[in-house]
């Protein structure tokens, strides 16, 4: 019995994400009375997972890119390892895809998006967002083998130092996959979305793709992520992966910084879950105020 | 080639969310529902793999009655059949497990599910169809051809994407970028008065059990209030987010 988190690491160092999530584990830890497992893959600072309150991290390599038939393979064979009662995962785009393979295989009740540690343990309830941020609910999972999804910047990252026992030896049988990697397009040298802790947005207001140096200047002053409104990605101006809104991406920035964006009821879900926003705009009666 | 289109009914985007019964049920009075949004892109990119290749196009909605609206509109946008599963959709693995009985019947080579729905944003309902059936699968999907059996398709992962080859059957979690929202396909006459005609077959549940339940929902609190900074005042602004929001 235990609760096993999937630390995230990239390029061998857990990201923040991964130190949020451990953070998040712990508390479900002390709920539930019982020791925090993370897991990691390709990961070379194990040890640091202990300053979040794990007690033992499985520490596994995976050859080859990232495959989430393989890594989710891998999870659940440490879970069964474990008899792990509840799995936390964070919500990157890695973990959204290879979390209900693992759900599936453990016959877990699986709930995403949540916003908090758990209201309750017995009955296991959590709170999380709904309607694409405009609402929440209670869930509550019923199964013996519970698994969560934690929405970015939800728990916050917390010390609770202790030392980490690291297994290295754990080496799961793997799984085979004909689906291959044939092309890696990644920024190496910008902030992405998903991992800033500010973010700029530009609308329409910024009148053509031609201004936005006057984006990207204070983001990168800020050491921010650039985004955009959905208008902008549809005429072209900005690609679509920097769309934020109910059909874009969420962004959960402690900043958000939107210049020329109205604030349509579909742009702000996609960004209630930021905690400070400033809005630059002329228009006192747009509906972002 | 045959295509399974999982359909979502949800509150149109622009809705407001309320909520009934003490706060347990979700308020449907004066809620306009549509096609989710992710489902719709993969629904246009079928169709564009139909008119290519001749592939046929199912779409399935796990759902009671009302959703059959939706359905139609499927249909009115191209579609060549559309199930329904007569059951309200209690939690994700029940609404894949329904999905992959009536796949038992029929073999699909593609299915496609939006990566997310925008009302309960579980976002987790193909990859179960995957996990279940033992299926290759690729969310985030923002791109895909299809070519002698072999798929080539383009995952967004957080900042950047990749490429990734797979034999068929596939299962692929759509999102925007797969199709422009340019593409998506407003039903015209004919293809309305066409839907009418084409089958919609009700299947009945065989799946029993819950494994995550619904307790309660609330709304989000209140928007707090505004802070308005002169433009010619910037010292302030900078102040606010330093000393006070200490977000810069």
């Amino acid at each position: 019995m235990s609760v096993l988190v999937y630390a995230e690491s990239e390029n061998g160092q857990l990201k923040k994400i991964a130190l949020e999530l451990a953070s998040f584990g712990k508390a479900i830890a002390d709920q539930l009375n019982t020791n925090l497992v993370a897991v990691t893959i390709n990961c070379d600072n194990n040890d640091l997972l202990g300053t979040y309150g794990v007690n033992e991290v499985l520490a596994t390599s995976h050859q080859g890119d990232f495959n989430a038939q393989q890594y989710a393979a891998i999870l659940s064979e440490a879970a069964k390892s474990k008899e792990a009662q509840t799995i936390a995962v964070s919500s990157s785009a890695d973990s959204r895809f290879l979390a209900p393979l693992v759900a599936v295989a453990l016959n877990a009740g699986y709930v995403t998006n949540v916003v908090g540690a758990p209201i309750s343990s017995n009955p296991f309830q959590v709170k999380r967002s709904v309607f694409t941020n405009k609402a929440f609910s209670v869930s509550e999972i019923t199964t013996q083998v519970k698994m969560v999804g934690l929405s970015k910047n939800a728990f916050g990252v917390h010390e609770n130092p202790t030392t980490a026992t690291i297994i290295t030896n754990f080496s799961p049988a793997g799984v085979t996959s004909d689906m291959k990697v044939t092309a890696l397009d990644k920024a190496t040298d910008t902030v992405t979305i998903a991992d800033a802790e500010i973010v700029v947005s530009g609308g329409r207001g910024l009148k053509g793709p031609e201004n936005w140096h006057l984006i990207e200047d204070l983001a990168n002053t800020l050491g921010a992520a650039t985004a955009c409104s959905k208008p902008v990605s549809d005429m072209g101006w900005r690609p679509h992966s920097e769309h934020v809104g109910q059909t874009g991406k969420p962004v959960a920035s402690n900043l958000y910084i939107a210049i020329g964006v109205s604030g349509a009821i579909q742009h702000l879900a996609g960004i209630n879950s930021s905690k400070v926003k400033v809005v630059i705009n002329n228009d006192p009666e747009a509906p972002f105020f | 080639m045959k295509i399974l289109v999982c359909i979502s009914h949800v509150p149109d985007t622009t809705s407001k969310i309320n909520f009934v019964e003490n706060d347990t049920q979700f308020d449907t009075q004066g809620v306009q529902y549509i096609i989710n949004p992710n489902d719709e892109f993969g629904l246009t990119r079928s169709m564009w793999f139909k008119e290519k290749s001749g592939a046929s196009v199912d779409v399935i909605s796990v759902g009671t009655a009302e959703t059959e609206a939706t359905l139609r509109k499927a249909l009115a946008i191209g579609a060549d059949n559309a199930i329904r599963v007569n059951a309200t959709a209690r939690d994700a693995q029940q609404v894949a497990k329904e999905i992959v009985a009536v796949m038992q019947e029929n073999s699909y080579d593609l299915v496609i599910a939006g990566r997310e729905s925008i009302d309960y944003n579980g976002g987790m309902v193909p990859g179960m169809i995957a996990a279940l059936t033992g299926m290759n699968y690729l969310n985030n999907c923002i791109g895909l051809e299809i070519e002698d059996n072999q798929a080539t398709a383009i995952r967004e992962m957080d900042g950047g994407k990749e490429t990734i080859t797979s034999p068929l059957p596939l299962v692929i979690g759509a999102q925007k970028g797969l199709v422009e929202e340019s593409d998506l396909r407003i039903p015209n006459m004919r293809g309305i008065m066409m839907a009418r005609k084409k089958p919609l077959t009700v299947v009945e549940p065989t799946q029993e059990g819950q494994q995550v339940q619904t307790v309660s929902f609330e709304k989000p609190a209140p928007k707090g209030a505004v802070k308005l900074v002169d433009p010619e005042n910037i010292d302030e602004l900078i102040s606010l987010l330093h000393n006070e929001a200490k977000v810069i």
